[in-house]
């Protein structure tokens, strides 16, 4: 993923298909994981933790959404409403028949996946654009029934109380115990994304991604991968909605309206349609770009201007900034954050000369 | 190019350390610390943009004249675009920061943060908005919604129209207009109950979102149903296209009453003015008007700075909305304080302070608000206001309607879960 290699000198298909092409990456992988799992959550004060939790929701969205996206070349603008399908679902057997927090998970996510198939149908006739609509389209009727069946909402408001996870005879409540939860799922999410783009159902979305009438003649179901792809994509979307769920402690209506589906979108466009690391990269700088270009204006802006401006400034500017940075950075490299990386990456390696 | 360029980098930072170090300096005793959400970009923002200077104004007032108890108020505010992850976030900033109270802006971000501010023990408010249910205060301890709820809202708007119809609504027709969201739909359990009780008829019309289409709705009320006097619940923009649809269709707007979100200068403005709207009868918690003494104070003390009071100033009822919650986050504080006079207060004592809360009128500015461990409410009271040669005027004094039927309500609401 993030190691550097030199020449291509495999000998076997094993060799080729593993998921650690050097050595390096294995301890890269290792660091990595010495960092995430006990540096950063052992020395770092709650409020950054409680960043990188929203960090760890996104990246699990953003990997979901870009298995349909950016692998399979579906566009959906309806994840924000799969997410709230794994949401309530696991509000509902929560609260209704108590079951613990494993099984909610899974249920929310299946039933996402189901959801999300159904309304991948479209996709079978339509491309593009209009599947975008299409999609759309299942986005605000998923809206509109969540908000109108009250047997789904828990009541008008609409929203639902959940207890915190619990680990034995743990309970799950602080932003610390939460960060560890989510860190598990977003690991899991990673792994199974990159296995998944290596396995024969990966390669087939790569190939209905590239053309999909050519993946046809050679043999692949154009009918059941693309509604798969729609499946596993909402699966993972059911699952984000579900942790989601489970980290605020609330399933509600207005956290998963359309414009968190147009985030979503954006974070992967960012980050590198049809890559494990660009969702990842285009969930961090969504969630962080905001947060550190306030923190940048609340430490420069009292030079120039009094507090009441500054305070009317600063989310104003952040805006502006904010859009202009997205510009810049997919000026800079179409491709996404993902291809900078690896930019930077190339470069470096055979640093100090220029080829 | 490239050594000036850090070289001015360096610079800038080194500024930006030392502006942020000093302000903590200056005072002696322990500054209180309190958290503000806020959105000046979001769908909301024409609240947003006057509501927080009101908020941050009545802290300076406070200030100027040498805080509570000598403990100077900080207010910090994050702005959220009415988003969640990042209220979410600007809430641990805020803990992280020390804040013993947090005055939250919106529904879903109330909703998303309940959860841990009752955890953390800190306490929130949502002044008209958010549950009503949270005015239950031993099932929400944490949660204050410190202004009439949409129940009560509900309540008092039935009310309202019982008098403007002479003190009877039997056989009457009443039309509910309201944004098709959970917030919109949340007073309807109320006023089909109170339906029942005065025997009136009452049928709903839901706009949807974005809520600026309503053309059909209107034209149905008026035409159609002929609705003897309707209730307008609708946010944002909405509110402004309802009053321009209503008059096109001519039906006097002198039988309309807003709830509080379509209340204020900017939705009259929007639809084309004080005089396009003549007649139209608006619900506050909140004072309207710049005829207070606390206002006259503010515009005090920007003279002294030898500065013009603010133009949001002007938009008196969100900007005395945004003075009437910062005013009751500090009372808390001020109640806190009281009991504790070493100064390390924290949210359990803010807590309390809010639920000492009683008679603190602000010169009429806030309602008679009594505020007690179990009520987080503090009476559901409003005043309505109409729209009256080009501004708006008194109708009714503070008053809350029909509060056995809410309490009934918010208690059903608790035995649910």
């Amino acid at each position: 993923m993030i190691q550097r290699e030199c020449g291509v000198l495999k000998t076997t298909y094993e060799a080729d298909m593993g998921l650690y092409p050097l050595p390096i990456a294995k301890w890269t992988v290792a660091a990595l994981g010495v960092v995430f799992f006990l540096i950063v959550p052992l020395t770092l004060h709650e409020y950054y933790l409680s960043v990188a939790n929203l960090v760890w929701v996104a990246v699990i969205g953003a990997l979901g959404l870009n298995i349909l996206v950016g692998y399979t070349g579906q566009v959906s603008i309806g994840h924000g409403a799969f997410m709230s399908v794994g949401a309530y679902t696991a509000a509902n057997l929560a609260n209704r028949l108590g079951s613990p927090w494993p099984v909610n998970l899974l249920a929310g996510g299946l039933m996402a996946a189901l959801i999300g198939a159904i309304v991948g149908i479209p996709s079978l006739r339509i491309k593009g654009l209009y599947l975008a609509i299409a999609t759309l389209a299942g986005q605000l009727i998923i809206e509109w029934t969540i908000n109108h069946v009250t047997f789904i909402s828990g009541g008008v408001q609409a929203s639902i109380e959940v207890a915190r996870p619990r680990l034995g005879p743990m309970v799950l409540d602080t932003q610390r115990d939460m960060y560890y939860f989510l860190l598990v799922f977003v690991v899991l999410a990673i792994v199974g994304t990159m296995n998944l783009m290596r396995s024969r159902i990966g390669r087939a979305f790569i190939a209905i991604r590239d053309q999909d009438i050519a993946a046809e003649i050679i043999g692949i179901n154009i009918f059941r991968y693309k509604l798969l792809a729609f499946a596993i994509s909402s699966f993972y979307a059911g699952v984000t909605g579900v942790l989601y769920t489970y980290f605020l402690g609330i399933a509600n209506y207005e956290q998963f309206q359309i414009g968190v589906s147009i985030d979503y979108l954006a974070m992967i466009i960012i980050g590198g349609l049809g890559s494990v690391l660009g969702s990842i990269f285009g969930a961090i700088f969504v969630t962080l770009l905001p947060i550190v270009i306030r923190y940048a204006m609340e430490a420069f802006g009292g030079i120039f201007f009094s507090p009441q401006t500054v305070l009317n400034l600063i989310p104003n500017l952040r805006l502006m900034l904010f859009g202009a940075l997205i510009i810049f950075f997919l000026i800079v490299e179409p491709e996404g954050l993902n291809r900078l990386w690896r930019n930077i990456r190339s470069y470096f390696r055979v640093w100090p000369f220029a080829y | 190019m490239r050594p000036f360029l850090a070289i001015a980098t360096a610079l800038i930072v080194a500024a930006g350390s030392l502006t942020v170090a000093s302000p903590s300096l200056a005072q002696s005793k322990s500054e209180i610390v309190i958290g503000v959400q806020c959105d000046r970009t979001g769908p909301t923002q024409i609240v947003g943009t006057v509501y927080c200077p009101g908020f941050h104004d009545y802290i300076a007032l406070i200030n100027s004249k040498g805080g509570v108890d000598g403990h100077p108020i900080k207010a910090l505010e994050i702005d959220h675009e009415y988003k969640v992850p990042p209220a979410v976030e600007s809430y641990e900033r805020h803990k992280k920061d020390g804040a013993v109270t947090m005055a939250i802006y919106g529904t879903p971000q109330i909703y998303a943060l309940a959860a841990k501010l009752t955890e953390d023990r800190i306490p929130g408010t949502s002044p008209g908005f958010g549950s009503a249910a949270a005015a239950d205060g031993l099932r929400y301890p944490y949660i204050f919604p410190i202004a009439a709820t949409y129940w009560s809202q509900g309540a008092a708007a039935v009310d309202f129209v019982k008098k403007q119809m002479g003190g009877s609504l039997k056989g009457k027709k009443i039309a509910y207009i309201f944004y098709d969201n959970p917030a919109g739909r949340e007073p309807i359990e109320v006023l089909e109950d109170l339906a029942t009780k005065e025997a009136f008829q009452l049928k709903i019309f839901a706009v949807p979102p974005p809520g600026v289409e309503m053309g059909a709705q209107v034209l149905d009320i008026a035409q159609r149903y002929r609705a003897d006097f309707v209730i307008a619940h609708l946010f944002g923009g909405a509110p402004s296209v309802s009053i321009k649809e209503f008059k096109r269709v001519g039906y006097p707007l002198r039988k309309v009453v807003s709830f509080v979100w379509g209340s204020a200068e900017a939705n009259i403005d929007g639809a084309g003015g004080f005089g396009v709207a003549e007649g139209y009868y608006v619900m506050q918690f909140a004072g309207v008007g710049s005829d207070y003494p606390v206002l006259n104070e503010i515009r005090e003390m920007y003279k002294k700075q030898g500065k013009e009071p603010p133009k949001e100033m002007a938009s008196t009822v969100f900007y005395n909305r945004g003075v009437l919650v910062a005013a009751l986050h500090v009372e808390a504080i001020r109640n806190a304080l009281k009991a504790k006079p070493d100064g390390k207060i924290t949210g359990v004592d803010t807590k309390n302070g809010f639920e000492k809360i009683s008679n603190f009128t602000l010169g009429g500015l806030v309602p008679p608000l009594k505020i007690t461990n179990t009520d987080h409410e503090g009476g559901g009271l409003v005043q309505i206001w109409q729209v009256k040669g080009g501004k708006f005027e008194k109708v009714t004094d503070w008053y809350a309607a029909y509060q056995d039927v809410v309490a009934k309500h918010i208690k059903e609401s608790g035995a649910k879960k």
